[in-house]
């Protein structure tokens, strides 16, 4: 066994921290899914409201990002 | 990434996924801050493509147009009904700064993916540095035309008590100045995230001898998603700033 307390909080932090990407899987599907719902009950409205499925999934994704550059902060920068 | 990874050991991984993202000066060896790097010929070739698109796409100017002109003038009808969608009518006004913004990420995103290609938008110093631009001039947008009258933007006078509204001031006021934040951080997020994923599997390739067809099977398949995203976070940092943009051509609720 090799290495320190502090390094081994850095791994299990890092690890730990990509359970927000879960957090950001669960939102986009959701913007998705829900999208796809009201575009197929009204087909003739879809086309213009894609901007604003792909704004809701932007929103939803930029936390997940957080959380990636959470692991990499703890990663490479601490 | 001040610090390198853990030293690569025999039988581990032998590309360190992070290694693309290093700066290297063109000539020399030592780094100012006016050193050419291949962050800055990469942005130079991102120039110079989109300004090949759009010059040479449209000297022709053909009644029936060719394909370099018909890419440029759907790019150019494409972010231009974006544009007057979002924003309206007072926005078209600033139509140049969003495509210009949205034709040097498109082209950085997808000129990054060519192999030993480097990627100037997973850096966070280039996001930033795009994100706190439309910061700044959409506040000052904002305040030039409605003057002390922008900051109805953070009071939602629709808000039926008075405490509520106090409430919603801190939220919107705090949601505003985290918008440079998450509009940087998403396109830098994004674009570092997919090629780590894919030099992780190019480091198993490299591993496994004969049985790596099935990491090169998973990078052809990231590969493809990596394009579409490519394509995707363009879009949406534009979307984003016309919504920006339409907040300070428009404040209240």
């Amino acid at each position: 066994m090799e290495g320190d307390i502090a390094a081994m909080g850095q791994y299990i932090g890092a690890g730990l921290a990509c359970f927000g990407i879960a957090g950001a899987g669960v939102g986009v599907g959701n913007v998705a899914g829900n999208f796809l719902s009201g575009a197929l009950r009204n087909p003739a409205a879809a086309g213009e409201n894609t901007a604003f499925f792909f704004i809701g999934i932007a929103f939803a994704e930029a936390l997940g990002i957080f959380a990636f550059l959470v692991a990499l902060l703890l990663m490479f920068a601490v | 990434m001040a610090t390198a990874g853990p030293e690569t050991e025999p039988g581990g991984l032998n590309i360190h996924p992070m290694d693309q993202f290093l700066l290297q000066p063109l000539f020399g060896e030592e780094l100012h801050w006016f050193t050419p790097t291949n962050g800055t010929l990469w942005m130079l070739l991102t120039v110079a493509a989109a300004s090949l698109l759009m010059v040479a796409g449209t000297r022709g100017r053909a009644l029936v147009p060719s394909r370099s002109q018909s890419a440029a003038e759907m790019t150019y009808g494409f972010i231009r009904k974006m544009v007057e969608d979002v924003t309206g009518r007072a926005g078209a006004k600033y139509f140049p700064y969003i495509m210009t913004i949205f034709l040097f990420i498109l082209f950085a995103n997808v000129l990054a993916l060519i192999p030993t290609s480097f990627s100037p938008t997973s850096h966070i110093a280039v996001t930033a540095t795009l994100g706190i631009g439309v910061f700044l001039t959409v506040t000052a947008i904002g305040f030039i035309r409605h003057g002390i009258g922008f900051l109805r933007l953070f009071w939602v006078s629709e808000a039926p008590t008075l405490a509520l509204r106090v409430v919603l001031f801190f939220i919107e006021l705090i949601s505003y100045f985290i918008r440079p934040v998450s509009h940087s951080v998403r396109l830098f997020g994004a674009m570092a995230a997919g090629h780590a994923v894919v030099k992780v599997f190019a480091g198993f390739a490299g591993a496994l001898g004969l049985a790596a067809i099935l990491p090169i099977g998973a990078i052809v398949a990231m590969y493809a998603l990596e394009l579409l995203v490519a394509v995707i976070q363009a879009y949406i940092f534009t979307i984003l700033t016309c919504v920006y943009l339409n907040d300070a051509l428009h404040p209240g609720h």
